[in-house]
């Protein structure tokens, strides 16, 4: 296990390399740095020495030591759009896109689970089918489609939510939340379950086909022959055993939440960190690009890393080396 | 004559085949491919079929801006799906706009295919570093969402090329970033059936006799890994008709110039707010019913080519 772990860290930390390296050909050779900072009167002697003062004339590999360190400490640079150093922006607009991907993450497991465990257990019943329906329009509507949808029928036509922004917020040290207050709340509800949608849909689907598979093994067999009430049987035994594969891919889809913020954010102008990705690309703004591009690598490469360790700590049978199980 | 008859013989193979019978035993299928050649003939002869030339402005009048679809009071059958704001067809912009989509879609999906194909065959059949460096970098790439993968690109060439090149580079630009982010599929599953097929005799007596390690890969290995590469290609395209449709949406794909799906879908947006529903609608159904049969389709292809399900 200590070995898995540690080729896993060091998979991890190959992948944040490479993730920089792109980052750092981005933030270094895409447009001149230069030209960005200056006005068009600076003289080309007042350039070479800006270019001399930012360190952009050495050799290369001291340059991107430089900009891997300052990554490391959260110096990203300046954003040539709106002139703020971009780890200000990102502190800002993370709290938003993080609470509204948890709300997500959390509406898919506590919608989708029970809705899998029932299709799963009784497949033949009316509201399976019902169930079954609303996953299939989940997987074929793209997400900015659901959106539009929900802001048509409960923002325009019935106006009981708010179709844009976080409502009020309360700042609780450097967080800013909207949990706490009645507004936004209000406004977390549609963004969340257009974000959330398809996560459920997916978690539905597998528990259903997990919990299929379980109830027809032996052990389930078996503890129906001692005599164990349904319900023990049903969320004792079997549940249980299928929230491996769920934890997995819930712990993978928590990334790519992340990168479908960006989505949900435009269609909900929601002041998150994928609003602020998208506005940086249509105005070609480098620093912010190559930021989000190294936070987002990092988030993944963290999930992954959780994700494997959670996966041999839950499931007993990885944990043992196939070695000594055979008595080898 | 002769070739008459084979061709006759093809033909008459396909009708006795068991992927012909699973098609017609399905009315689901047959719908989908229904629908799905209706709204790719329509899409391809928009210039012909769509009422109104939407890219000519000499036929636009702003008088009819905002007219609701023809059940409305208000509406007439001249726009059967009611205006936009500048008094464009809803109809014939939708035409016009699975154009681009489709176009987009396809040729993305083909680069996708020629470079997994390729990539796939290379690796599989080579082995050996080339296959390591190949696998680890799709590894990599599939750990990451399609859609930032397309928004990365297409950020990098936006601060590449200069403002008066983008507008009209923008399609190109699009269509290689789709490209590039759904190759892994097709070079996972080729690569995975080329080290079944290497091992085949076959292969071993093309190799015997002293074919190029070329000639091998493309016209002996290749046919016979096909099937599933037409499978994942299918769903594939489906796929990339809405990443299309989500990046332009968002703003960084087809300017509104030459408006796909998912830009009107974005033009409308803004006037959902007064009420004018239709004008972002019906582009949406227009595009969900060509995913859906696109799907349907390929779902049924994985069934019907896959004799283990059988």
């Amino acid at each position: 296990m200590p070995a898995l772990i540690i080729r896993r860290i060091i998979q991890s930390v190959l992948v944040m390399l490479t993730v920089a390296v792109v980052a750092f050909t981005l933030f270094r050779y895409v447009g001149d740095p230069v030209s960005q900072m200056v006005g068009q009167e600076t003289t080309i002697a007042e350039r070479e020495q800006l270019r001399e003062d930012l360190g952009l004339n050495d050799p290369i590999i001291v340059q991107f030591v430089r900009f891997a360190l300052n990554t490391v400490q959260g110096k990203f640079g300046i954003s040539f759009r709106l002139g703020r150093p971009v780890n200000e922006l990102f502190a800002e607009r993370l709290p938003a896109t993080l609470e509204l991907s948890l709300v997500a993450a959390l509406f898919s497991l506590v919608v989708g689970i029970p809705m899998g465990v029932y299709t799963g257990l009784y497949p033949d019943r009316v509201l399976s089918k019902v169930f079954q329906t609303i996953s299939l329009i989940g997987i074929s509507l793209p997400t900015f489609l659901i959106g539009i949808l929900l802001i048509l029928f409960f923002g325009v036509l019935l106006s009981w939510l708010p179709t844009f922004g976080r409502g009020d917020v309360i700042q609780l040290g450097w967080w800013s939340t909207g949990l706490l207050t009645a507004s936004g709340l209000k406004a977390v509800v549609m963004p969340a379950f257009t974000l959330g949608m398809f996560q459920l849909t997916l978690i539905m689907r597998l528990v259903r086909s997990e919990m299929m598979e379980v109830l027809r093994t032996d052990y389930i067999k078996f503890a129906r022959a001692r005599g164990l009430t349904n319900r023990t049987v049903h969320f004792g035994h079997a549940l249980k055993n299928t929230l491996v594969p769920v934890i997995t891919i819930t712990g993978l889809q928590l990334g790519s939440i992340i990168a479908f913020a960006i989505i949900t954010e435009t269609v909900f102008q929601w002041p998150g960190m994928g609003l602020l990705f998208l506005q940086s690309i249509q105005f070609a703004d480098v620093p912010v690009m190559s930021t989000y591009l190294i936070l987002i690598a990092f988030f993944f490469v963290v999930i992954n890393l959780i994700v494997d360790i959670l996966y041999h700590v839950v499931d007993p049978r990885l944990r043992f080396d196939k070695s000594v199980v055979l008595g080898h | 004559m002769k070739s008459v008859l084979r061709i006759q013989d093809t033909v008459y193979r396909f009708f006795d085949s068991d992927i012909w019978y699973s098609f017609k035993k399905s009315k689901v299928t047959i719908a989908a491919a229904c629908v799905t050649v209706i709204m790719i003939l329509s899409a391809f002869t928009a210039p012909w079929i769509a009422p109104h030339n939407t890219f000519d402005p000499a036929t636009l009048d702003l008088m009819d801006a905002f007219t609701p679809p023809v059940w409305y009071e208000d509406g007439t059958p001249k726009f059967l799906l009611g205006t936009d704001d500048q008094g464009r067809d809803i109809f014939s912009t939708i035409l016009y706009g699975s154009r681009i989509s489709l176009f987009v879609a396809f040729a993305s999906m083909l680069l996708a295919m020629i470079l997994g194909v390729t990539l796939g065959l290379v690796s599989g059949y080579l082995g050996g570093a080339i296959e390591s460096i190949i696998m680890r970098i799709a590894d990599v790439q599939i750990s990451f969402p399609a859609i930032l993968i397309v928004l990365l690109i297409s950020g990098l060439a936006r601060s590449v090329l200069p403002n008066v090149r983008h507008e009209e580079m923008a399609v190109w630009v699009l269509i290689f970033a789709i490209g590039i982010s759904n190759w892994v599929h097709f070079a996972r599953t080729v690569r995975g059936s080329t080290m079944v097929e290497k091992n085949m005799e076959y292969v071993q007596s093309a190799r015997v006799i002293g074919r190029r390690r070329a000639t091998i890969m493309f016209r002996h290995i290749l046919p016979n890994v096909m099937g599933p590469v037409l499978v994942i290609g299918t769903i594939g395209l489906a796929v990339a008709v809405l990443t299309e449709a989500t990046i332009s949406f968002l703003g960084v794909g087809v300017p509104p110039t030459e408006p796909s799906l998912g830009t009107l879908i974005r033009i409308g947006q803004s006037f959902l707010f007064a009420g004018e529903w239709w004008i972002v609608i019906f582009p949406g159904v227009a595009l969900v019913i060509l995913v859906l049969a696109v799907n349907l389709l390929g779902d049924w292809m994985r069934d019907a080519l896959n004799p283990k399900l059988r």
